[in-house]
């Protein structure tokens, strides 16, 4: 997988997830899941294009802090069998 | 907490809870005001020696107790809608927490910097030290620091549950499927206490909260994180 240390957030600095104006609502599952999507999208296509992939980690970093953990496993559980619903 | 015969709100922790008090207050007032308003007239027309029958037109009495009522109404109104709002704004929090239901636990999960993932129960009675408050204390608490914007995700992994911190004026519904966001700022540190809030089978009544709020720069030292 991707560097460790490039996925955590700078020492020194409490940081959290933003407010997102897209998902302004208090059910924040929209926001949780599009940012799961749009990391595997942005790993996918800047490693298609043999770029860096180190702009992808504010999406980890994102959905790492919002999405419950066992959710996030089982995605992930999904993608590597192949099954994960979601377009990437 | 609240203590034994404890009738009223406990003690504010939070901003948004100081003015939910205030509103309380001022809708009690009114509410007494009416109350004593209509026994009066109860009184006055149980005890009354005026039998005149013939009585049949009071228009500027009924225009009068159709627009009280209305204003009484909006006044009542308007301090809410406030209040509504006032938590709705977008508060930049600074730290994101989330608190996951389960039969009978609930989960807590620290991520943004690094992963702490810990589960808390009730302590059984047998395992309670001397002071500890039965029903209400747990083996592992949520520890958070004070005067800054906290986010707190909840959602559950079974049932509906729901999250509650009365100090704080805090009572989201856990639901599976959804992810619902809270957010709060404590204003002092101690030690707050809060039941389930949604009934969840058996031991419905046997998962509290309780949230430890300390100094920003205690917290920073990362207590938390040394298990």
């Amino acid at each position: 997988m991707l560097d460790v240390e490039a996925q955590e957030p700078p020492k020194g600095k409490w940081s959290t997830p933003p407010f997102d104006p897209r998902f302004p609502s208090q059910n924040q599952i929209r926001n949780c899941y599009q940012n799961f999507l749009d990391y595997h999208r942005c790993l996918k296509t800047r490693t298609r294009r043999g770029k860096s992939t180190q702009p992808c980690e504010y999406y980890f970093r994102v959905y790492h802090s919002l999405c419950p953990i066992s959710w996030v496993e089982s995605w992930n559980e999904q993608i590597k069998n192949g099954i994960f619903a979601g377009k990437i | 907490m609240a203590h034994a015969t404890q009738v009223g709100l406990q003690d504010a922790t939070s901003p948004i809870m100081e003015e939910l008090i205030t509103f309380h207050d001022h809708a009690l007032m009114i509410i007494f005001l009416i109350c004593f308003l209509v026994l009066y007239a109860l009184f006055l027309t149980l005890t009354t020696k005026l039998t005149n029958t013939n009585i049949s037109d009071a228009q500027e009495m009924e225009t009068v107790w159709t627009i009280l009522p209305a204003i009484i109404l909006v006044l009542i109104a308007l301090p809410s809608l406030r209040i509504l709002y006032m938590t709705d704004e977008v508060n930049d929090p600074s730290l994101t927490i989330k608190s996951i239901g389960h039969q009978w636990y609930w989960t807590y999960e620290y991520t943004d910097y690094g992963g702490l993932i810990f589960n808390s129960y009730m302590l059984p009675p047998l395992f309670l030290e001397p002071g500890d408050l039965r029903l209400l204390d747990v083996d592992n608490r949520v520890v958070l620091p004070i005067e800054t914007p906290i986010r707190m995700m909840i959602t559950s992994q079974d049932v509906l549950h729901s999250w509650a911190v009365p100090t704080l004026g805090l009572k989201t519904d856990a639901i599976p499927g959804r992810l619902n966001q809270t957010t709060f700022t404590a204003t002092r540190p101690g030690v707050y206490y809060g039941q389930c809030s949604e009934i969840c089978g058996a031991n419905h009544s046997f998962m509290p909260i309780v949230l430890e709020l300390i100094p920003l720069k205690i917290f920073e030292m990362g207590p938390v994180f040394t298990l």
